[in-house]
């Protein structure tokens, strides 16, 4: 059976060139960046290209750019590296409640050390209100982190307007941008950030490569000290073949980042307004404008959503769910539950993540077999059988 | 992750639906834990002739539910008090450690739907458990595992 793959902000499969452009720096130019010799200069030159091409790309200068190997680690870096540089100034972080695990789980960490973190609320598209953010804010506020788009709901958050907020207050401001590098414009300038994480893998590089951006290459304490790789940042040798990897698949998504937008979203928009016409007891989640172009993510109610992927499976198409039974946990997504969806709901919840591989035939094939998985369900759920007719 | 018995009974599950007259209805769990079983019971002499199940919930919640409707049909209500959730999750070769309380459920609802009868009839309950109504009975909060990341 073909396989549909709708779970690109999972992850992505990597493409065919970028995997070309990677390959020499595994036999050919495989040298260290620290050695003296021609293969490690060799090895040296292509970071430093890369380095510039990435910095170039993102409005940043090569010394900001510091190569991680993953988004979380991005983040966490961001988050406990500035924390511990400014322990004497204060000790207070605002993030928001619909967090990436990555920065959540960090914040939780930095509480059991001694730091105060408020968790704003968002609203019931997901989005943060700036006035709540800046009402947050207090003396001894040293990190502000809130993510640019949310990976399970889609929504862009204002981030250049509360980066604003975070400079005239001079509080080091920080981005989760791993779902919105590569799919829609990032530059650090006009989001106003001091510091940004992206990752490889979202956008058709391999997994195990991330960047954290550094205005003016500030990251505050070392995550991971040994060798003086990354202006001695950063220990670990440098890994050239996914750097070039990831640069590649940026420079591919930023030269045809228009037109993947407009057919992503067209897709998007056709899933989305098939479903509320033709399925009923549905709910969107997330911001119906400023929304990912790749974002679907919808509770179907009276339905458990690790049943729906599995039938969806069954006919080959790859989703994701919020429900606690593919979580591995009790709760359902925290994400959900924070745009004020009930438990039940929750539970019902599919995304489907678009890419530019998708086409326009897959988003048909899911039109056909949707309804049909629904009504199966459905027939089994006591819950729909005694719903109450709205 | 799952057993082929687990998708079979998942995707071709015996005995679904809702019963006119039914007499025994048991149901378990609650929506906010996302699992919830409904079984009907028909009941002839002592003996289970029919049987009808609601689920809603994952694969492994509507496999126990469908593997137990299977296990008990036909059988005395005494022997249908019998059946373990043990003996439902054998039956579907096996459980995910953190999907083993569906077939607790699915033990739970049998033994709901004859108390339901019995209640109806001569009031006898012994032998019958009865159910807390959420599945924090199973102690699946105590075994709550890490989220696993999905983007």
């Amino acid at each position: 059976m073909k396989k549909i793959y709708f779970d690109n902000a999972a992850t992505t499969r990597v493409k065919d060139k970028v995997v070309e452009s990677m390959l020499p720096y595994f036999t050919e130019i495989y040298g260290n960046p620290s050695s003296v010799h021609g293969i490690g200069r060799d090895a040296k030159r292509a970071l430093d290209t890369q380095r510039a091409a990435i910095a170039e790309m993102l409005g940043a200068k090569p010394r900001e750019i510091f190569f991680t190997a993953s988004g979380s680690e991005a983040d966490n870096w961001a988050i406990k590296g500035v924390a511990g540089a400014n322990a004497k100034k204060g000790k207070h972080i605002i993030t928001s409640s619909i967090e990436h695990h990555a920065v959540l789980h960090t914040c939780k960490f930095l509480e059991g050390r001694g730091y105060e973190v408020t968790y704003l609320p968002v609203d019931s598209y997901g989005k943060v209100s700036v006035k709540d953010l800046e009402d947050a804010i207090r003396k001894d506020t040293i990190l502000i982190t809130i993510m640019h788009a949310n990976n399970e709901i889609g929504t862009i958050q204002p981030i250049a307007e509360i980066g604003e907020i975070a400079k005239s207050k001079k509080i080091p401001f920080h981005t989760d941008a791993v779902q919105t590098v590569g799919t829609i414009p990032v530059n650090v300038n006009d989001l106003n950030v001091d510091m940004l994480s992206l990752s490889g893998h979202k956008i058709h590089a391999p997994k195990g490569i991330g960047v954290l951006y550094a205005r003016s290459g500030r990251v505050g304490d070392n995550l991971l000290h040994g060798g003086a790789q990354e202006s001695n940042k950063r220990a670990g040798t440098e890994n050239i073949p996914y750097i070039v990897g990831l640069s590649t698949a940026m420079q591919m998504a930023l030269e045809n980042m228009e037109l993947n937008t407009t057919r992503t979203k067209a897709m998007r928009d056709d899933i989305i307004s098939f479903v509320m016409k033709n399925i009923d007891y549905v709910r969107l989640n997330g911001h119906p404008v400023d929304r990912l172009p790749g974002n679907v993510n919808i509770s179907f109610e009276f339905v458990e959503g690790e049943s729906l992927l599995l039938m969806l499976d069954m006919k080959g198409i790859c989703a994701s769910s919020g429900s606690a039974c593919t979580s591995g946990s009790l709760d359902p997504s925290h994400v959900l539950l924070a745009t004020g969806l009930t438990h039940e709901i929750a539970h019902g919840s599919v995304r489907f993540s678009l890419s530019d591989e998708n086409t326009n035939e897959e988003v048909k094939y899911l039109k056909e077999v949707l309804p049909g998985i629904l009504k199966t369900l459905r027939n089994i759920s006591p819950l729909y059988n005694e719903r109450k007719v709205r | 992750m799952y057993s082929d018995k687990v998708m079979d009974h998942f995707s071709n599950p015996r005995n679904v639906g809702a019963m006119e007259n039914p007499d025994g209805v048991g149901q378990v769990g609650n929506a906010k834990c996302g699992d919830i079983m409904k079984i009907y019971l028909k009941i002839e002499d002592e003996v289970i002739v029919d049987v009808k199940f609601q689920t809603f919930g994952c694969a492994a919640a509507i496999a126990s539910s469908s593997m137990a409707t299977e296990l008990i049909k036909g059988k005395t209500v005494d022997e249908a008090l019998q059946v373990t959730n043990k003996a439902v999750a054998e039956a579907l070769e096996g459980l995910p450690p953190a999907k083993v309380h569906c077939s607790l459920l699915a033990e739970e609802a049998i033994h709901a739907a004859i108390m339901d009868y019995r209640m109806k009839g001569d009031g006898s309950v012994e032998n019958i458990k009865s159910c807390s109504g959420c599945c924090n009975a199973c102690g699946m909060n105590e075994v709550e595992t890490e989220h696993d990341e999905v983007g």
